[in-house]
């Protein structure tokens, strides 16, 4: 089967992009160094093609009340249209469908942006649900739209500079919230821990864009650092850190379910009668190695399992999202592991880095 | 960079060159450093270690992925490069300059029957398709 390319598979080309198979998309993992290009978006800013993931406008009368239904967290908490919120997409039993975001543009239109790997899944799951309790609404997906993150400290003042009059329209965005600029759309969200932008526009127009960013002198940054740069941010992988089997209460995810409201939502009933006995926690490395998802940890309270782990280009060591029991505590050590042998790590509070900034005590 | 005529190489992406003292030094190919990318971890084997020919003996762990270094003959671990302990990247910078460990050979004729550098090119060639 061959790969699917964005629109802008062949400016990455071009600049020089190892490519791989990124779940079934021919993505550029690095320009380079996949170290030079993380720091760059901590110091200064970067661009990234995430034009796989996808774009779902959910559309008609009571969007809001399906919604409320849809998603663990509470829509009702969008009351500004352009505002955003990050929410989980249950099944009945509790397991995470998919992570998204959510903004609300008006009553009758809210807009979703969902995984390029379970965007399908996603898509089939809304329109059985819609079918069920909310059938005339209109669920459309948008695979037309690239989208383009650029993210950094300088990451709006270029996009300003590369793109005249989004200044007026942006500068006073604030953090999780999205305006239409003629056919584009421009968040002030991202997966990076940095301040920034992620831009969705007409996928014919997404190459003199990026070129014109490019020109501006912002650099292309490659899948490999953005997953450097979100663990280091302590953001959730979805297939790594949560999936089907696994419920948001056990992935670090508490924060965007709402069960105190009384509203119903699907895969509340579940959550509610099945207490957390995990928890998702943050590692640091002691020994010299690096952690990896997957590896078994052993504390004073039981097994657990280390979800993303890699090298921190920030703290120069190597950092780990691990699930554990709930009874092991901040500031405890455990052994992990790692081939033969049996590693120290300190288990910490995450994010690790964010806004340049290593922020995790030792 | 193209693979240096002086060396030997294996499938598995180890280089070896044979020193004037008969021993022979080990590292990882251009082509094995740009699939992992940036170096981030080495561990080599101790020394006085016997390996066999094919014995998994070191790891390269790059931010991506951990890759296991085996040894090109069997033999006696003689030396090995603790610089790279705290500077994995010069494996990057220089692969073929970053020698990871040393060995003593059981038999030479082993090492002069490994592959050339034609040879290792035409696998690397392959592995692109």
């Amino acid at each position: 089967m061959s790969l699917k390319q964005t629109p802008l598979n062949a400016a990455h080309r071009a600049m020089g992009a190892k490519m791989v198979d990124f779940g079934g998309w021919d993505m550029p993992v690095n320009y380079g160094s996949q170290i030079e290009e993380h720091h760059q978006v901590r110091n200064d800013c970067g661009m990234f093609d995430v034009s796989h993931m996808r774009v779902v406008d959910v559309k008609g009368a009571g969007v809001r009340s399906f919604l409320r239904y849809l998603l663990a967290n509470n829509v009702d908490k969008l009351t500004q249209p352009g505002k955003a919120l990050y929410s989980c997409m249950l099944l009945d039993n509790g397991g995470v469908i998919d992570d998204l975001i959510v903004y609300f543009m008006r009553e009758d239109w809210f807009r979703i942006v969902v995984n390029a790997g379970t965007a399908d899944k996603d898509i089939a799951w809304m329109q059985q649900q819609a079918a069920k309790h909310a059938p005339q609404l209109l669920i459309a997906d948008h695979p037309e739209l690239a989208m383009i993150a650029v993210q950094g400290p300088n990451a709006r003042a270029k996009v300003w500079d590369a793109l005249p009059g989004s200044r007026e329209l942006t500068e006073h965005l604030v953090p999780f919230s999205a305006v239409e600029m003629g056919t584009m759309f421009i968040a002030r969200t991202g997966y990076t821990g940095e301040d920034g932008f992620e831009i969705m526009i007409p996928a014919k127009a997404a190459p003199y864009f990026w070129a014109t960013l490019a020109e501006n002198g912002v650099k292309p940054i490659g899948l490999g650092a953005r997953d450097t740069l979100r663990l280091e941010a302590g953001m959730n992988l979805y297939g790594q850190d949560m999936d089907e089997t696994i419920n948001p209460l056990e992935a670090g995810l508490a924060w965007t379910v709402d069960l105190k409201s009384e509203r119903d939502f699907i895969g509340k009933a579940a959550l509610l009668a099945n207490p957390p006995a995990h928890k998702l926690l943050g590692l640091v490395l002691l020994d010299r190695g690096v952690l990896r998802g997957h590896q078994q940890v052993h504390s004073v309270h039981g097994a657990g399992e280390i979800t993303s782990g890699s090298f921190s280009p920030t703290l120069e060591k190597s950092i780990a999202l691990v699930r554990v029991p709930k009874e092991v505590q901040i500031g405890e050590q455990v052994q992990v592991s790692i081939r033969d042998k049996m590693l120290t790590a300190k288990v910490v509070k995450y994010p690790f880095a964010r806004n340049g900034k290593a922020i995790v005590s030792l | 960079m193209s693979n240096p005529a002086n060396l030997k190489y294996t499938a598995s992406h180890e280089w070896i060159k044979t020193e004037s003292d008969g021993t022979i030094s080990i590292g990882i190919t251009q082509h094995a450093q740009e699939l992992l990318g940036d170096m981030v971890f080495v561990e080599s084997p101790m020394v006085g270690r016997k390996l066999k020919a094919k014995e998994e003996c070191a790891v390269v762990e790059s931010v991506k992925a951990a890759a296991d270094v085996y040894a090109p003959v069997s033999g006696v671990v003689t030396a090995v490069n603790s610089e790279l302990d705290s500077t994995p990247e010069a494996i990057n910078a220089d692969p073929y300059g970053a020698w990871m460990f040393r060995m003593k050979p059981d038999h030479p004729a082993d090492v002069a029957a490994l592959m050339d550098a034609k040879a290792y090119q035409a696998i690397v060639d392959s592995e692109a398709h």
